[in-house]
């Protein structure tokens, strides 16, 4: 890895300026994720420290991997992933493309379009849980108007259009300023040879357009992923709490609640553990990519 | 050239209009909750239109709170985040301009291993280590206090890249004039460096105070103790505290003022924020 050409020499001063990003790196980063991987292997003991923890290899993983709630919460993750990131991404991308022609008005559409980002996911969660409530919601008594019964307290299926909504929504700014990032990359004399070929407005996007854009949708597919994943634990937490029956119990809050509310270490040190890998594949894949991108 | 069709304009401007409305509604709906009085919640439809109590409600929740659910007032809440938001992101910033100096400018021992040391936080969020993250922070006694708060969550390697990558720009010759002027390392970081770096401080200012603002998960493990609560932790405790419907209009006045600073703060500065958005994530 590179310096500069010519370096300062000095014995300590290096190990001054790292260290207070080293120590705190260790203390709250490192220290912590290596206790989660020493704790997945072993049975917790109890409170009274007459049965000590003893080591039982695999076994936390073999159990949690053969629990339905688990294999639950992992379908519901997916579920809910993939729903936020195709939901967010579409509309970002619908959106990008529509402000994209735009001369005048590109900066004030993008000035409303900009500014959800900064609310927190918490908050978003409630924003959209209040619209939706069952009794006093716009949107259930819109629904109601066309036959469709709305109630996220008892159905699983409105509980999980609720967070996907309410992840999407926040997640929208930023997809939004990347997809216009990468439309405004493309050079405009491709989409004017295409034009002249008689290639009208859908073909050209299609063809020209979309494919151009595939580094930044796989970028941001990688970055929704990974929000939908780790950062969304306030949006449950604050609406549905995981229920109606486990329905949006996704890894990142069942993780929680095992290691908090159910007191069950072992468990959630194993959980923790295979976040922990889940988490590092999908860094490593985004960064493999963008050092590919350097490269062009 | 591509045509310029006139229906096709209006059809844009019609979606994005749509857009927008989307995009707002959320926030409109809160604010004209947060003005009502309560009994405007207990049937039929929320409002659309503002009602009386913008005030009342404010003030309510600001300085009086509501003791029985065990929400205190809100002003103090403001203030945690506030303290928080700051302390995480001027943390992180001077940490991270300072390991990327030393990354940068200085050849040493173990120089790659200390970089992958702060690459690994990015491999390691708060979410995926909760409960040995909390043991941690409970043995060293720093429960229920701001240093709790802030200093486990101000490592950062998207900063210390940023940095990096922004130094690697600076002109070699810069350093070799401050040299050959007889200029240590310090007075060179601080003199040269510092103030061209200003752009890139500013733009990773306004990210990092929205993710300190943000925090949700973090305070609610940590603080037990009412005077320090965090306004967007605080709101959970509303919503879902006791048996009986939320109190919608004071719920909404407390949503409306916690989304309120880092919203004010993207619409200031929204060319930073861009600049600093799609700089670390690069």
């Amino acid at each position: 890895m590179q310096t500069k050409r010519t370096t300062f020499s000095n014995r300590w001063l290096p190990y001054a300026l790292l260290a207070p990003q080293v120590i705190v790196t260790l203390v709250f980063f490192i220290w912590p994720a290596s206790q989660a991987l020493i704790q997945s292997v072993y049975r917790q003991g109890d409170a009274f420290g007459v049965r000590p923890p003893t080591f039982v290899g695999w076994r936390n993983f073999e159990t949690l991997l053969a629990e339905p709630q688990y294999l639950g919460s992992l379908k519901a993750t997916f579920i809910f992933a993939l729903g936020t990131t195709i939901l967010s991404m579409g509309v970002a991308l619908l959106f990008a493309v529509m402000v994209n022609r735009m001369i005048r008005s590109r900066d004030a559409y993008t000035t409303f379009m900009v500014w959800p980002y900064a609310v927190a996911p918490a908050i978003a969660g409630v924003l959209w849980w209040f619209i939706f409530n069952p009794n006093i919601g716009i949107l259930p008594y819109v629904l109601e108007g066309i036959g469709y019964d709305w109630n996220h307290r008892a159905s699983s299926t409105d509980a999980m259009l609720l967070i996907i909504i309410a992840a999407a929504w926040k997640q929208i700014s930023y997809n939004f300023l990347f997809f216009l990032a990468g439309l405004q990359s493309i050079p405009h004399s491709l989409i004017e040879a295409a034009a002249i070929d008689g290639a009208g407005r859908m073909k050209r996007f299609w063809t020209i357009v979309f494919p151009l854009l595939s580094p930044v949708t796989f970028f941001l597919m990688v970055v929704n992923i990974v929000y939908a994943m780790f950062d969304t634990f306030g949006v449950i937490h604050a609406t549905t709490e995981g229920g109606p029956s486990q329905a949006t119990n996704i890894l990142v809050y069942k993780v929680f609640r095992d290691g908090f509310v159910n007191l069950n270490t072992g468990s959630s040190a194993a959980q923790s553990v295979i976040l922990m890998a889940i988490v590092i594949v999908l860094t490593v894949i985004q960064f493999r990519y963008i050092e590919r991108r350097v490269n062009y | 050239m591509v045509e310029n069709n006139r229906w096709g304009n209006l059809f844009a401007h019609l979606v994005l209009i749509l857009g927008v409305a989307i995009v707002v509604f959320p926030v409109y709906v809160a604010v004209i909750a947060s003005t009502h009085p309560s009994g405007t919640f207990l049937r039929g439809v929320m409002p659309l239109l503002p009602g009386p109590n913008a005030l009342e409600n404010y003030r309510t929740v600001i300085f009086e709170g509501r003791s029985r659910a065990g929400t205190p007032p809100i002003g103090g809440m403001l203030w945690n985040s506030f303290v928080m938001a700051m302390a995480i992101t001027i943390g992180k910033l001077s940490i991270s301009i300072l390991s990327a100096f030393a990354i940068v400018y200085f050849r040493f021992p173990f120089r790659i291993f200390f970089f992958w040391v702060i690459f690994l936080t990015l491999m390691l969020p708060v979410e995926v280590r909760i409960v040995p993250t909390f043991e941690v922070v409970a043995n060293l006694g720093m429960l229920n206090s701001f240093a709790g708060l802030s200093i486990p969550l101000i490592a950062s390697a998207t900063a210390t890249f940023l940095f990096r990558q922004f130094f690697m720009t600076v002109p070699e010759e810069l350093m070799e004039a401050a040299r050959v002027d007889g200029a240590g390392p310090m007075k060179f970081f601080k003199d040269i460096l510092l103030p061209l770096s200003i752009t890139n401080i500013a733009a990773l200012f306004v990210i990092m105070f929205i993710y300190g603002w943000n925090q949700y998960l973090w305070p609610l493990l940590i603080t037990t103790e009412q005077e320090y609560y965090t306004i967007v932790m605080g709101i959970q405790r509303m919503v879902t505290g006791g048996d009986s419907e939320p109190l919608w209009h004071l719920v909404m006045a407390t949503v409306t003022l916690a989304a309120l600073p880092p919203i004010l703060v993207i619409l200031f500065m929204q060319r930073l924020f861009v600049k600093g958005l799609t700089e670390t994530e690069k």
